[in-house]
């Protein structure tokens, strides 16, 4: 496509620099992701994008693309087991309170706290009562059964979500999922 | 003349219910059901099939009391869009409530079918206890079982046919359930596990496969190694359908031969699905069943463009076809050009988040297919740009779609080349199809698509829509045209109260509606609730505390589901969900 004008190289795109696909979609100003107060809301991933490697600005919207979450959870487990791993893996043990055993995740397997709580949620979702398990940010804990803690190198238990995730995975030593009202007290806020 | 309908006692009930037994549409038999008592009842004591599109329509007791002959249950639970996760996993569509009615009334079932709905492992060991004819379960988008109940399923059920598990979230607990299959055991002809995730034992799959000689289907899970696949598939070479497990190994010529000789023995192989992370390496070992099959399933192969190509290419019997958009353009031209009985397309994303660079598919690879397969009638194509030109050219190709299904992955995309909205390409899919029954919008749309959505669309009984339309006016056209619609689902689009409030004995003529992210309030829902006493307006909120009482009218509704029923409000809805 001749583009005697330049204007290509000004463009604004969503893609990664350096990525020039044929016929890339140029689409119109109104083209924002037009998304109501509730989703945003629900919206978790913004908080931790660094390590995800995704361009930080493309929030995603709950629910779409209309892909069945079946799909994506499957599709993305084969991605993972795919990857190559330099180390043996970082499996540490998960309780959740209530729930009669244990289980083990390997924390080198996922990106960010979204992919950890995410499968976490899978998990143990035999165990939840209602609501959703695992709260998404400190100021919900009030709104849902579980928050998800973790045991660190001082042996304190801190709540997951303060630190950024690499740092997260190098000192955690073991998960724990907390009832709500227990984890309440270890929000540095009130 | 026999006067009035005297004429029914004419023929004693036995023929009329021979009669009515070729009458295979539901519809049919409920129309029967109307004419006259003495039909009505012959009618209800000779239904042998029962499908029930919302498990709270009607109260389990009463359907089991009315068709008390029943041998096959079809039941759907939760609404479409928890497939994307916007109903919340408490919502409901517990299965027990039709469970325990059915084991209490129908002792003599056979066949049960469950989609969308919560089944506990109390429930599948009802099942296993309470049937004894029992011969076919198909669980679809279920969830809250594990193996364990699988493992009641297979020890009890003597004459199971079919074991149909897909795309269910099951909970491996029970790593051997499949040895819970008695020796004696041998009436098996249809086995789906692709959903499992752990391993299964696979010298006690190959034993329970080499004793059941009806075998037909057998659909695998990925955690099989390719060897021990070659072994078990040697023993079943009548399959007619086969998912496999996953396809790539380090690469073992000896293995390959093995696998090459074993597809070669499929005789009778149409369908094809699994091929999990297929390399390049084995993916010929396929090619001597391609020509006969009619369906083959890629869309959890991650084989690139050249190898699908040769792979899809030599497909000439193709009826359908799922496969991921890693096909591209190019590939799809390929299957215009080879596989001319194609009805039915599936592309899947292969990167639905757009990390990954952009694959070179576009609105060209679905007009090619339009063009080269005059026998497609139903489409699902999720793409990254669309024109208006495109989708004129495919209507005009082909008329006699039945589902069209478009995802332009970004919301609002207009036509790339001209910027306009996508309105006049889907009215003249519309316009041009006559029988469309299902269509899904996408793109940049004004309230004009849904106007002639309104006027056209006369056959057409689901439709999905996303980010579209500027007002009401919108969702008017909709539920004021459209004769035949029984689902709609809406997310964040603005409409609002009016044209719900004015189109309202509409809902009750559909079996469902769902709305969130839209400009509802809760005093709409309030209204509509008090002027239809036969809809079930939900109203889910999964945020606040407090309960429904206390909140003013013009407080926006999230998500909305409104459904008919005659068994009145529910008992069983979760915190989030309040039936207005």
């Amino acid at each position: 496509m001749e583009d005697h004008d330049n204007l290509k190289a000004t463009e604004l795109t969503l893609g990664l620099p350096g990525t020039d696909a044929i016929e890339k979609p140029t689409t119109a100003a109104p083209n924002v992701n037009k998304r109501s107060k509730e989703e945003e809301e629900e919206e978790e991933c913004c908080g931790f994008t660094g390590s995800s490697g995704r361009p930080a600005a493309k929030a995603q919207v709950v629910g779409w693309p209309p892909v069945r979450s079946y799909r994506m959870n499957s599709f993305r487990e084969r991605k993972m087991e795919k990857k190559e791993e330099d180390t043996t893996g970082i499996y540490v043990k998960v309780s959740m309170d209530g729930a009669p055993y244990l289980r083990k995740v390997d924390l080198g397997v996922y990106n960010s706290y979204e992919d950890l709580t995410d499968a976490l949620e899978a998990m143990f979702k035999g165990f939840s009562l209602g609501k959703r398990i695992i709260q998404r940010q400190a100021h919900d804990l009030h709104e849902s059964e579980h928050a998800i803690t973790y045991e660190d190198k001082d042996g304190d238990w801190m709540l997951v979500g303060d630190v950024p995730w690499e740092m997260f995975v190098s000192s955690c030593k073991r998960l724990r999922i907390m009832k709500g009202c227990e984890a309440r007290g270890l929000t540095s806020s009130p | 003349m026999v006067r009035g309908f005297g004429w029914a006692a004419a023929f004693p009930d036995e023929v009329w219910e021979h009669v009515f037994s070729f009458l295979a549409a539901d519809a049919d038999r409920n129309a029967v059901a109307l004419v006259c008592r003495a039909w009505h009842r012959i009618e209800r004591r000779s239904r042998r099939r029962v499908f029930v599109g919302n498990c709270y329509a009607v109260a389990p007791a009463a359907a089991v009391r009315r068709f008390p002959e029943v041998r096959a249950a079809a039941i759907k639970g939760k609404p479409h869009f928890a497939d994307f996760n916007l109903v919340p996993t408490d919502w409901g569509g517990g299965a027990e409530a039709w469970v325990e009615a059915m084991a209490e009334g129908w002792p003599h079932l056979e066949e049960l079918r469950l989609k969308r709905m919560v089944v506990s492992d109390d429930c599948l060991e009802l099942i296993a206890r309470s049937f004894k004819n029992f011969g076919v379960l198909s669980l679809v988008s279920c969830d809250g079982f594990s193996t364990a109940g699988l493992a009641a399923i297979a020890a009890n059920c003597r004459n199971l046919r079919e074991l149909d598990l897909h795309e269910n979230e099951v909970e491996d607990n029970c790593l051997n359930w499949i040895s819970h299959f008695p020796e004696s055991f041998t009436s098996l002809v249809s086995l789906n596990i692709a959903c499992l995730e752990g391993d299964v034992n696979t010298s006690v799959l190959e034993c329970l496969i080499s004793r059941c000689p009806n075998l037909r289907t057998l659909r695998l899970n990925h955690a099989m190694p390719l060897e021990k696949l070659v072994s078990l598939l040697q023993r079943a070479p009548q399959l007619m359908d086969l998912g496999t497990s996953k396809f790539s190994a380090d690469h073992h010529p000896e293995l390959f031969f093995k696998l090459e000789s074993t597809f070669a023995g499929f005789k009778h192989l149409k369908s094809l699905s699994g091929i999990w992370e297929a390399g390049p390496a084995y993916l010929p070992a396929i090619y001597s069943v391609c020509e006969s099959l009619t369906s083959l399933n890629l869309c959890y192969a991650t084989i690139q463009s050249p190898e699908l190509f040769k792979l899809v290419s030599r497909c000439k019997n193709l009826q359908r076809l799922w496969v991921m958009d890693l096909i591209e353009d190019n590939g799809l031209i390929a299957v215009a050009a080879s596989c001319k009985l194609l009805q039915e397309l599936r592309v899947f994303p292969s990167d639905p988040y757009g990390v990954a660079p952009p694959i070179s598919l576009t609105e060209h690879g679905l007009v090619a297919i339009s063009a080269g397969c005059l026998m497609l009638h139903s489409v699902l194509y999720f793409c990254r740009q669309m024109t208006n030109a495109a989708l004129l050219t495919i209507a005009n190709n082909r008329p006699n779609l039945t589902c069209f299904r478009l995802c332009i992955i970004e919301p609002h995309t207009p036509d790339y080349i001209s910027q306009e909205p996508l309105d006049a390409g889907f009215s003249a899919i519309v316009e041009s199809c006559k029988d469309l029954r299902r269509l899904s919008l996408s793109g940049l749309l004004t309230d004009r698509v849904f106007k002639s959505i309104g006027a056209s669309a006369n056959r057409l009984e689901m439709l999905s829509v996303a980010f579209a339309g500027d007002s009401d006016a919108g969702l008017h056209y909709i539920l004021s045209g459209c004769k035949n619609l029984r689902k709609l689902e809406i997310r964040d689009c603005p409409f609002g109260d009016k044209a719900l409030l004015d189109n309202a004995s509409k809902l009750e003529t559909m079996r469902s509606l769902w709305m969130s992210s839209c400009s509802v309030t809760l005093g709409a829902c309030r209204q509509l609730a008090l002027k239809m006493p036969r809809l079930n307006v939900e109203v889910i909120d999964e945020r606040r505390g407090r309960p429904l009482e206390s909140w003013p009218d013009d407080f926006p509704v999230e998500k909305l589901y409104i459904y008919r029923t005659v068994a009145g409000p529910r008992s069983d809805t979760p915190p989030c969900v309040w039936t207005v």
